[in-house]
């Protein structure tokens, strides 16, 4: 009998590898994009598997439903979707699949040499020990990264708003869009 | 209660779960998301490929602190890289968005001047 989790590890696994795959090889930048959902749902459910509850529903909240709305804006706001030429094309897997088959071999057979050590895993909810962790020994990372967050968010807006600011101050016109694509080229 | 597939997971090296699965698993996700962001040419796809990595990453902290005596300094590190990469991606696309107002286009390869 092999128990429940092999299949529900194979399952996600499964899910998780598709998923990468299409982002990786998928010819149109929008379907990349909703593969993803199964990549990050994937680790989620292998975040459950494992125990981590608190860190699966971050997963699901942070990455599901901030990060990939975020990539899903980004793709329709600058992507021109029907034109296939800017919406996907590949260079360089002549390259890229000899290099990453190296990285790959070189993780593997990392992985396959170190003495790993064969523990029992444990399996209990963790929410409050890491809430334990987070207040006490790693107070001060905690602290820092609320700071990273609020000076990405500041940043952020800073710079997507930077063009209509300059726009303002130089007196460039009156153009409701940015400089057109000739200054592309046209730089010295 | 005996399918095909059910024969297949009962083979004595897929019984049981351990770490090396994970790693496995992580080391996949990794690689395709290397791909993704050395083979693109689209600022956001490489974005995509960029959280491959990093999910990759947090996976193998949770995975190696779930097998380790039940140790929770992984699953803080996770929460780490989540909220980094939320970080990441958030001044990431703002930038692809200026840079898009700039040039009309995100394609990696056309955005060749510090000066849009």
């Amino acid at each position: 009998m092999p128990g429940v989790e092999t299949f529900v590890f194979y399952g996600l696994a499964a899910l998780i590898v598709a998923g990468a795959a299409g982002v990786a090889f998928s010819r149109n930048i929008l379907h990349a994009a909703f593969l993803l959902l199964l990549t990050l749902s994937g680790t989620a459910g292998l975040y459950f598997f494992l125990g981590a509850d608190f860190v699966g529903v971050a997963q699901i909240l942070i990455y599901v439903g901030g990060i990939l709305v975020l990539l899903l804006f980004a793709v329709l706001l600058t992507n021109r979707i029907g034109d296939v030429r800017m919406s996907n094309r590949n260079v360089g897997y002549a390259t890229t699949i000899p290099v990453t088959l190296l990285v790959a071999s070189f993780l593997v057979t990392a992985m396959a040499l170190a003495a790993w050590p064969h523990t029992t895993p444990v399996a209990a909810p963790t929410t409050a020990r890491l809430g334990d962790a987070f207040l006490r020994e790693y107070l001060l990372p905690f602290e820092l990264v609320s700071l990273v967050l609020l000076m990405a968010l500041v940043g952020a807006m800073v710079v997507a708003r930077r063009a209509v600011r300059d726009r303002g101050d130089a007196d460039e016109g009156a153009l409701p869009v940015a400089p057109a694509s000739s200054s592309v080229g046209g730089a010295p | 209660m005996t399918s095909p597939l059910a024969t297949l997971a009962a083979a004595p090296t897929l019984a049981a779960i351990g770490l090396g699965h994970f790693l496995v698993l992580s080391a996949v996700m990794f690689t395709l998301g290397l791909i993704t962001a050395a083979t693109r040419r689209s600022a956001v796809a490489i974005l995509m490929g960029v959280e491959l990595i990093l999910n990759a990453a947090a996976l193998n902290f949770v995975a190696f602190s779930h097998y380790s005596h039940g140790a929770i300094t992984g699953q803080v590190f996770a929460v780490f890289v989540v909220v980094l990469a939320a970080a990441e991606a958030t001044v990431a696309l703002a930038i692809v968005l200026a840079v898009f107002r700039g040039f009309r286009t995100v394609d990696v390869a056309d955005v060749n001047t510090l000066k849009g």
